[in-house]
């Protein structure tokens, strides 16, 4: 029941995910800007990464992986490129060529058949072995957010210890820059 | 030119080359520097004021009756927190604000020293940019960019954090250049496709509305005059928001008056029934709204707005057109010369006696009284006595300031300043403030409320040192009578801590202060009164003693559709408008 003075929000469509790409000037505070921009306006953020790209230019390129519907992911674009230091704002998922991947450390530790059995699947999901120890391995993947999910539920009975993932990049499949 | 100069020289020669004349601000240790070089010029005139809040409310009024930028000097820690109000306030109305902030030296940043704060933290969701300044070398270069993007698309507050320590160094400054910004750059001339196609939409409408907003009021006098003629031109009836008020002439027939929560019957069923809407530098907020899902449902609607961000935000629209009201509107009358489009007169006639039915309504009469004071009546008053002269308006927030945007009738814009967005009691007198040193000559009225009034009261204080005649004409019901009105209409009529209780003696008050007190509390004596506040060339304070039980109407409660308003004469009891069901939904 809706007890407070304002209008109950009105939900006409189901929301989507979306992978938006944003250039912003390396400059203080910016990405305190970003994530201030959703938490304030309640938006979701499922990832976010960000990296200077472009020393030269003092450009950093973010990306950003969130969930809305249609009305609400057009205005998370434009509120983005409304802030001050943001060039550009591309929307990956829009034209359905986005190329999107993240890097996850997986740290197993276990003995025996365990062990062998990490290995094994580890090898399948082409995950690399970066330390090693008689009791315990820390394996490296990169691929889609889905490969790395399944990947570390696998791990789970097998001796999972801790993992670190960095977030997806991303960008567009062709010739052309965004 | 460039020369050597400190930060704090640099402050004050941008300023004045950015065409500033006014200052508004508070002095303290941070900001020592920059208070030394007013000291030693004569260009800018700085108006002290009695807290930093007042000093950001006072730049808004100066800015908002004279379309330039305000700009504000506060110093760190409290400083800069008392303007966060300000600022909020600034943001949400879209007044351009240059605040200037000063920090405690570089060196002592994050070392929780005295009087520090995270200004730039605190201020950058309530700000439309901000900077922390941290070398010397980059001073001249932001002081020019902030007013760029205070002043430039959808204008706005911007905090510029200056360190002790950038303020004494010494630098090389340069002066205002056509900066091209290499982000930020806002789009001004809108999109002739769409143009076209909402000039054709405007020529097929049968049931068309003008819904306008503070956007025609900021992007400048040429955009009200453009409105104007296209209004005029289509025959079209046009309604406003209460930020947009002025931009057309409230008595010419073809206005309904405000819309929205407490706008007019014939606005508000107009929007409803419509079936274009031209929406010009308006927002579709939630107190114009009401209920989403019934919000005017048969209409088409065309959006103009130069913030990208406010299209397809609340409503989705069939036409956006992104860009200034002004440069729009000026393309969209020119393509209507050149296509004419036959205008369907039959249909309009049709609308126009539709809308004459509401009209006939009379949605905003009220029970006059010869024992009492009501306070739509000394609205009337004020505005009768004082049309014919060179008049703005400042209010506070409450049912006072409803009763104003629906009795006193503006025909210019820039002549009505009220904190709309953010709703910020205590606006009024320190808005009033700016107005008057910009207009030192003009008659400025704080429309006030009694509870409003005490929150920024010390700013009449800063009214009588520069000799500014501001009227604080407060409609005295000794409640916080929006909030009564909700627990009235809500709440069972449980009075929860809205009444004013033990108010100061008005009068005594203004004498303290060094103005004039007056008071009024019959309806006979009231007009003499009025007269006798527009004569006094001194701050006044007119404790004008109305109807505590007055309420404000018509009203759309939230959660309700356009065509659910209530009415003043609806019934005695106005608590059994709402039903218990009802009280628990809205």
């Amino acid at each position: 029941m809706n007890t407070t003075h304002y209008p109950s929000q009105v939900v006409f469509e189901s929301p989507e995910t979306h992978t938006l790409s944003v250039i912003v000037d390396n400059e203080p505070g910016v990405l305190a800007r970003v994530v201030g921009l959703f938490s304030g306006r309640g938006y979701n953020i499922e990832s976010l990464t960000v990296s200077e790209t472009e020393h030269e230019a003092h450009l950093s390129r973010i990306t950003i992986v969130t969930t809305g519907t249609p009305m609400v992911i057009e205005q998370i674009k434009n509120q983005l490129a409304r802030l001050v230091p943001v060039h550009r704002v591309v929307d990956l998922t829009v034209n359905g060529r986005v190329l999107a991947r993240e890097l996850a450390l997986i740290k197993v530790k276990g003995k025996g058949d365990a062990r062998v059995e990490a290995l094994r699947l580890a090898d399948a999901f082409r995950a690399r072995v970066v330390d090693a120890t008689t009791e315990s391995f820390v394996f490296e993947i990169t691929g889609k957010t889905d490969k790395i999910d399944e990947f570390v539920g696998l791990m789970g009975p097998l001796g999972l210890v801790e993992y670190s993932r960095t977030g997806v990049a991303a960008i567009a499949r062709g010739p052309e820059p965004m | 030119m460039s020369r050597q100069m400190t930060g704090a020289e640099m402050v004050i020669t941008a300023l004045q080359d950015q065409g500033v004349e006014v200052l508004f601000g508070y002095p303290g240790g941070s900001v020592l520097p920059i208070y030394d070089e007013i000291f030693k010029q004569e260009k800018i005139r700085h108006v002290l004021v009695r807290h930093e809040q007042g000093a950001v409310h006072a730049a808004e009024g100066y800015a908002r009756s004279t379309g330039k930028v305000g700009a504000v000097l506060v110093t760190s820690g409290p400083g800069a927190t008392n303007a966060v109000t300000g600022l909020a306030d600034a943001l949400m109305d879209s007044i351009p604000v240059v605040c200037i902030t000063g920090q405690v030296p570089t060196h002592l940043i994050g070392n929780d020293a005295f009087q520090e704060c995270d200004t730039v933290g605190i201020t950058r969701p309530c700000t439309k940019h901000n900077w922390l300044v941290k070398s010397i070398d980059d001073l001249p270069r932001i002081l020019h960019e902030a007013f760029h993007v205070a002043k430039s698309g959808r204008p706005g507050p911007v905090v510029i954090d200056i360190p002790k320590d950038v303020q004494f160094a010494t630098g090389t400054y340069v002066g205002p250049k056509n900066i091209s910004h290499k982000t930020y750059r806002p789009k001004i001339k809108g999109d002739m496709e769409a143009i076209r196609k909402a000039v054709e939409m405007i020529g097929k409408a049968h049931r068309p509305v003008f819904y306008t907003g503070g956007g025609v009021i900021n992007s400048g006098p040429a955009a009200s005059q453009l409105l104007r003629e296209l209004v005029k031109t289509t025959g079209f009836p046009i309604t406003s928001t209460l930020m947009g008020l002025g931009a057309f002439p409230a008595e010419h027939e073809q206005f309904l008056g405000m819309l929205g929560m407490h706008g007019t019957l014939e606005a508000n069923m107009a929007m409803h029934e419509s079936d274009l809407i031209v929406c010009v530098g308006a927002r579709f907020d939630d107190r114009i709204t009401g209920r989403l899902d019934a919000f005017a449902p048969l209409a088409k609607k065309i959006h103009i707005d130069i913030d990208p961000s406010s299209i397809n935000k609340i409503i989705k629209v069939d036409v956006p057109i992104v860009g200034d009201v002004a440069h729009v509107l000026e393309d969209m009358i020119r393509v209507w010369k050149q296509t004419q489009p036959e205008v369907d007169k039959k249909a309009l006639d049709k609308w126009w006696k539709k809308i004459d039915s509401w009209r006939a309504r009379k949605c905003l009469a009220y029970r006059g009284s010869d024992e009492i004071i009501k306070p739509q009546y000394a609205i009337q008053r004020l505005y009768e006595l004082t049309k014919k002269k060179d008049v703005y308006i400042t209010t506070e927030v409450g049912q006072h300031q409803m009763w104003a945007a629906q009795f006193f009738k503006f025909d210019e814009p820039n002549r009505w300043m009220t904190s709309g967005g953010l709703g910020t009691m205590g606006y009024g007198i320190p808005a009033a403030v700016g107005v008057q040193m910009a207009h030192p000559k003009s008659l400025v009225i704080d429309i006030a409320g009694e509870a409003s009034v005490m929150m920024t009261m010390q700013e009449i204080s800063t009214a009588v040192q520069y000799r500014l005649p501001i009227k604080i004409f407060i409609l005295n019901n000794h409640y916080m009578g929006m909030v009564r009105q909700w627990q009235e209409l809500l709440h069972g009529g449980r009075y929860s801590e809205s009444y004013s209780e033990a108010l100061p003696d008005f009068v005594k008050l203004a004498d303290a202060f060094g103005g004039v007190g007056i008071r009024c509390d019959k309806p006979a004596d009231l007009d003499a009164a009025i007269l006798e506040m527009i004569d006094t060339p001194k701050p006044v304070i007119f404790d004008c003693i109305v109807d505590p039980a007055e309420n404000c109407f018509p009203m759309i409660p939230s959660g309700k559709a356009h065509n659910e308003m209530l009415f003043g004469d609806m019934v005695e009891d106005i608590g059994s408008v709402i039903d218990e069901k009802g009280k628990m939904l809205v």
